[in-house]
């Protein structure tokens, strides 16, 4: 059998040093950084963990409902397509600068993508 | 097959059976959600025996100093004993040595008990009065050397407890205080690396304690404080700390003031802002943050957004209580 993607990229470990990165540029990004809770960071990195070790491919019990449900309220504020891009931006930018092969970049990313249509929910 | 034991009664965990699943299989009620060590909602406290290297390795360095684990990723090599997370406190009797006014709102009250090893300056107990009135504080001395905890405590106006504590609480009486809590305090490491401290208000207390560990374990690295509040008078300990920066070269204090009248001598402006202004770069320090809620949760991304990595940040806010 061959190793999952989250193995392959480095598992919690590889989740924590990604997470510190991308939390640091989404806070500094005016485009998005409206849609972060400032406030709770301890909280923020909880969710920011659960988004890489999803886009890893890695254990997680996110469901497409829990994914609309918790960024419903983010959609009533105006989160759309383009916001959804800023992030994957800077996913991809915090992979790149964690030397992350580009091949299992491409693989986060595609997983990362497919929670689209929930996430806006569309 | 090793044995958990969890106050009075003991629990089988058989080989390659998680702490967690074991309790679990057995009825105890933990909490829990990933069991892959993410989370961290399973987090105990190991009181005798030895955790797993792996179950401690996410933690922050102080929680890891107090034996505190995740029981989803712990496999034991050993009979452990555990407490749970709601397990009533266990308190201590104190004697009160020294009930004395700092300045013209904050007082110092010492208090001498038996068995502060496991006491670091930094973290807090909470102070209980005969009827069960509860107050958290924090310790802002080195406990081990003195067998004394020192408390600064702000005299609130209505303040059940801080009132009770300057009018009624005298040297000689008793006290009862809580085990240590909370993971805001100095680990002799990375000596040569930087320190902040900001705090407003009594949020030097947990500071001064910091601070003096640090110096007593000769750290090297710069360390900076600084200590805000709206008015001169409800800064104290000026002095001793400008002793202290004269005394030790890699030390720096700075005392800010909000308000309007700011005399030679201080910064205007808010600690957190001043302390700001003057770090360019906080990579690789560690950063201790205390008082004011609301200054603590800025100060933390703030930190963070300047280098400070999220594990180096230690927060202690002071919530007033409702009651």
């Amino acid at each position: 059998m061959s190793e999952s993607l989250f193995d392959r990229i480095g598992g919690e470990a590889a989740v924590n040093a990604a997470v510190e990165l991308f939390y640091r540029k989404v806070l500094e990004d005016y485009r998005i950084n409206r849609f972060f809770d400032k406030t709770n960071m301890e909280e923020q990195i909880t969710k920011q963990k659960a988004f890489f070790t999803m886009a890893f491919g890695g254990p997680n019990t996110y469901t497409g409902g829990d994914m609309r449900n918790v960024h419903a309220r983010l959609v009533k504020m105006g989160l759309d397509d383009s916001h959804f891009d800023a992030v994957m931006e800077h996913l991809g930018a915090t992979l790149v600068e964690l030397k992350v092969p580009a091949d299992l970049i491409g693989e986060a990313a595609a997983i990362a993508e497919s929670v689209r249509p929930d996430v806006l929910g569309k | 097959m090793t044995k958990l034991h969890i106050g009075e009664e003991s629990f089988n965990c058989q080989d390659d059976e998680s702490v967690l699943d074991a309790l679990l299989r057995q009825d105890v009620d933990v909490s829990f959600a990933c069991k892959k060590g993410t989370c961290h909602s399973c987090m105990l406290r190991c009181t005798d025996g030895k955790p797993s290297k792996k179950s401690q390795a996410n933690l922050k360095d102080t929680l890891q100093r107090q034996n505190y684990f995740l029981s989803c990723l712990c496999i034991p090599e050993q009979d452990m004993s555990v407490k749970l997370p709601e397990q009533s406190e266990l308190f201590s009797e104190g004697k009160v040595v020294v009930n004395e006014m700092l300045n013209r709102n904050t007082i110092l009250l010492i208090v001498e008990c038996h068995d502060v090893l496991e006491y670091f300056a930094g973290q807090f107990v909470n102070l209980q009065r005969e009827d069960g009135l509860t107050r958290s504080y924090s310790i802002s001395n080195t406990p081990q050397e003195s067998k004394t905890l020192e408390f600064h405590i702000r005299r609130l106006p209505g303040g059940k407890f801080s009132e009770w504590v300057q009018d009624h609480l005298k040297v000689d009486d008793l006290i009862s205080v809580s085990e240590p809590q909370g993971h805001c305090f100095y680990i002799p490491e990375r000596k040569d690396e930087g320190i902040l401290l900001v705090g407003t208000g009594t949020g030097l207390a947990p500071l001064a304690g910091i601070l003096t560990d640090a110096l007593s374990h000769g750290h090297s690295g710069p360390i900076h404080l600084f200590h805000g509040s709206s008015e001169q008078e409800d800064l104290y300990r000026i002095d001793e700390m400008r002793q202290l920066s004269e005394q030790y070269a890699n030390f720096s204090y700075t005392p800010c003031i909000s308000g309007e009248q700011v005399p030679e001598g201080f910064e205007k402006g808010r600690a957190n802002a001043v302390a700001l202004a003057k770090e360019p770069n906080l990579k690789g320090w560690r950063v201790f943050l205390c008082g004011h809620p609301e200054m603590v949760s800025q100060m933390k991304t703030q930190a963070f957004l300047k280098g400070a990595s999220l594990d180096d940040i230690y927060t202690d806010a002071f919530h007033l209580s409702a009651e």
